[in-house]
């Protein structure tokens, strides 16, 4: 992306104000300026009938300005849930949700949640559903411009929609074509650049490479990095997979039935892991080395046998070390440092 | 290409394992749009007895086709145009109708496929449709079969599997629905299992279990696997050999130490060189670019060569033959002919070993602690 089309983008007036209500609740607390997101707390539950199932309890997590984070766990564990709450397609029941120390959670003007959409974007698992096939791609990429006025004129648009598409190593010439004419990887890429196009502060990628075969998922996974260097962009990135998680990330949280077990910075989380749900993530997997892969034993966590919780001293996220915290009670947060000890302190 | 075949047959071994399908010369057409496209081009390879053969390459490289042809389930428009699959005296080529497969299909080889949701009839409960193979297959009776079924679900590690039995596929979870998939392959007692993609739908843990599952019960009942995937680490763990398919042919051939330890095509290099296992935090991922070929036009010579850094001139004019590297390794490049130009190969190869090395130790480091 050029300069001067940043700067286009950056100037496009969405309201008409000289400071929207995200920057200004970022000038007003700049102490806080360094986390852009922060869960207070959070609970989400749905109801199925008069049942309530309660996916996510008392979670708190910060993410820092214009880091990736990793946020990695089984399926059901409610890592996707944690980031549709974030914007809003799942609903929060308790707790809040700030961005730029806005809450963003519950009830809010349709003022904020609409410049919301601006700021935060979402690249979806799944490429061939997330698209809609009716459509063809030049609608899909610049459905979000059309919806705020981010162009000129016709001619401004469709040329913002052509550099977006060639940066995402698509040709201007698809415009015209729909989402079934093209491979898996391509759709992504698609999902990526109607995403990109808005230029958010905020991206949640939701295991966008989960369903494209792993020679594709290089491609993606490069395309989400050099967007987010290039940009200074935040990323909470959703993945089941480690090892892909620890490629891209600066932090990787840990979750497991709904709550952050571990989270560190990503070279830390892999010399020093704690968590036992952590060992058996990492040991799960696989090395593309037939010697050592033979004699790989999968550590299986099994939470009732492992942790002996009673209410008195109920398990926390507690930091052990400079910004690795794990979840656990008394016991094992002496058990967890004297792990830490052999394993020698932070380098 | 009988050269390939040729090669492919006269691998000595120093104890050659029973050939359990021999596939010659094998071409799969489809009929689209009411033009024909050859979809598995002249393949020939050897599956061996008890073994496990991965076949790994990208959506479109002919993988699925390849092993459909064992069980008769292509397309209705596909069609096998000519070689011959040789399994025990019969060639599975020339089988036609319903009538012809039945006595093989499920029963002496059986398919486990990609999603497990879909494999299952929803609307059926899984004890019924575990018991229904064993009452048709076995001829037991209804209170057998359930005895059996649940027999079934505990070797699979279905807990509470009495409880469960009557349960329906969506009260499953996916790794569990892929443990009832295998437990009704099991039924058969089957002597060829296909695997195809059966863990891509499934997080790394489940992914693993799922893997060892396998394996075990493969020990148990000394089947042979035909493991379909396109993520060259997941076959790390479960293969013998490795047959690596790109464009409809098989590109490379080796055991999976051959294929790891001393790749020969560039698009193995490829393929490996994209695992994020072995990629490092401060270098982009290589990837493969372009897109695998579409069979609409005929290829002419290597398929691989628009997508490839290393092709010759001679790549875009004659496909190659395959060159035997060892006598249980071979590999179809014009790189391996003794006029090639000596080609530096790409960084993460010609590091291949340390990568290997460092990626297992990253992630070996917590069994240490867990030893100690």
């Amino acid at each position: 992306m050029s300069k001067e089309e940043k700067k286009i983008l950056e100037q496009a007036p969405v309201e008409e104000k000289e400071l929207d209500i995200f920057e200004q609740g970022r000038k007003d607390h700049p102490e806080d300026d360094d986390t852009i997101v922060k869960m207070r707390d959070v609970r989400v539950a749905f109801k199925i009938g008069s049942i309530e199932r309660v996916i996510i309890n008392h979670l708190n997590l910060d993410i820092k300005r214009g880091e990736v984070l990793g946020l990695v766990g089984e399926s059901g564990s409610g890592k996707t849930t944690i980031g549709r709450a974030l914007i809003r397609i799942n609903k929060v029941s308790g707790g809040e949700v700030l961005f730029n120390n806005v809450k963003i959670s519950g009830k809010i003007p349709k003022k904020t949640e609409r410049l919301l959409k601006t700021k935060m974007q979402m690249i979806f698992q799944d490429p061939g559903d997330s698209l809609n096939d009716r459509a063809n791609i030049d609608y899909i990429v610049s459905e979000g411009l059309r919806a705020f006025k981010l162009y000129k004129d016709e001619e401004d648009r469709l040329q913002k929609v052509q550099q977006m598409m060639q940066r995402v190593g698509l040709r201007p010439e698809y415009l015209n074509r729909y989402p079934h004419e093209f491979s898996g990887g391509q759709r992504q890429r698609i999902g990526i650049a109607r995403c990109m196009i808005m230029n958010p502060e905020f991206v949640i990628a939701d295991e966008p490479i989960s369903a494209l075969d792993v020679s594709i998922r290089a491609q993606v996974l490069n395309l989400i990095r050099e967007f987010q260097q290039e940009r200074k962009m935040t990323v909470l990135f959703i993945a089941h997979d480690l090892s892909v998680v620890r490629y891209i990330s600066d932090r990787i949280a840990v979750i497991y039935a709904g709550h952050i077990v571990e989270i560190a910075e990503a070279n830390r989380l892999f010399e020093a892991p704690l968590h036992p749900y952590t060992k058996s993530l990492l040991s799960a997997v696989p090395i593309p080395d037939p010697k050592v892969e033979r004699k790989k034993k999968i550590i299986t966590y099994n939470p009732a046998e492992l942790h002996h919780y009673v209410l008195s001293d109920a398990p926390k996220l507690v930091e052990i070390e400079p910004g690795h915290f794990v979840r656990c009670n008394t016991p094992e947060l002496e058990a967890y440092k004297a792990e830490l000890e052999r394993l020698g302190g932070k380098k | 290409m009988s050269k390939e075949k040729e090669i492919l047959k006269e691998t000595p071994e120093t104890k050659e394992p029973e050939v359990v399908v021999d596939v010659q010369n094998l071409s799969v057409g489809f009929t689209v749009r009411g033009k024909k496209i050859n979809v598995i081009r002249n393949i020939s390879f050897k599956v061996y007895k008890g073994e496990t053969l991965a076949i790994v390459g990208e959506s479109g490289s002919g993988k699925s086709v390849t092993t459909k042809t064992f069980t008769g389930m292509l397309e209705k428009n596909g069609f096998v145009t000519s070689g011959s699959i040789l399994f025990d005296g019969m060639n599975l080529a020339k089988f036609k109708t319903d009538e012809d497969w039945r006595p093989i299909r499920g029963k002496r080889i059986a398919t486990i496929f990609q999603d497990p949701m879909t494999s299952l009839n929803p609307l059926l409960t899984i004890g019924f449709q575990i018991s229904e193979v064993l009452r048709l297959h076995h001829g037991l009776s209804k209170q057998e079969a359930k005895e059996e079924a649940i027999k079934l679900l505990k070797k699979v590690r279905i807990p509470n599997a009495e409880a469960r039995y009557d349960d329906y596929p969506f009260q499953y979870s996916g790794g569990m629905r892929q443990r009832v998939v295998i437990a009704i392959a099991l039924a058969c007692r089957p002597e060829i299992l296909i695997c195809d993609e059966p863990t891509t739908a499934l997080d790394v843990t489940v992914q693993a279990q799922i893997i060892a599952l396998i394996k075990e019960l493969q020990e148990e009942y000394h089947w042979t696997t035909i493991f379909i995937t396109h993520d060259l680490g997941v076959v790390a763990n479960v293969a013998n050999r490795i047959a690596v398919m790109y464009g409809g042919q098989i590109v490379e051939y080796g055991t999976v130490e051959d294929v790891f330890y001393n790749p020969a095509h560039p698009y193995t290099w490829a393929l490996l060189a994209s695992l994020p296992q072995l990629g490092s935090k401060d270098e982009a991922l290589s990837y493969i670019k372009g897109n695998p070929p579409s069979f609409s036009s005929e290829i002419i010579g290597d398929a691989f060569a628009p997508r490839n850094e290393y092709a010759m001139n001679i790549d875009f004019v004659k496909e190659p033959p395959m060159f035997q590297i060892s006598p249980t390794h071979c590999a179809k490049t014009w790189l391996l002919d003794p006029r090639a130009p000596k080609v530096e190969k790409p960084k993460v190869i010609q590091e291949l070993h340390a990568r290997m090395k460092r990626a297992a130790e990253e992630l070996k480091r917590q069994e240490g602690v867990e030893d100690e």
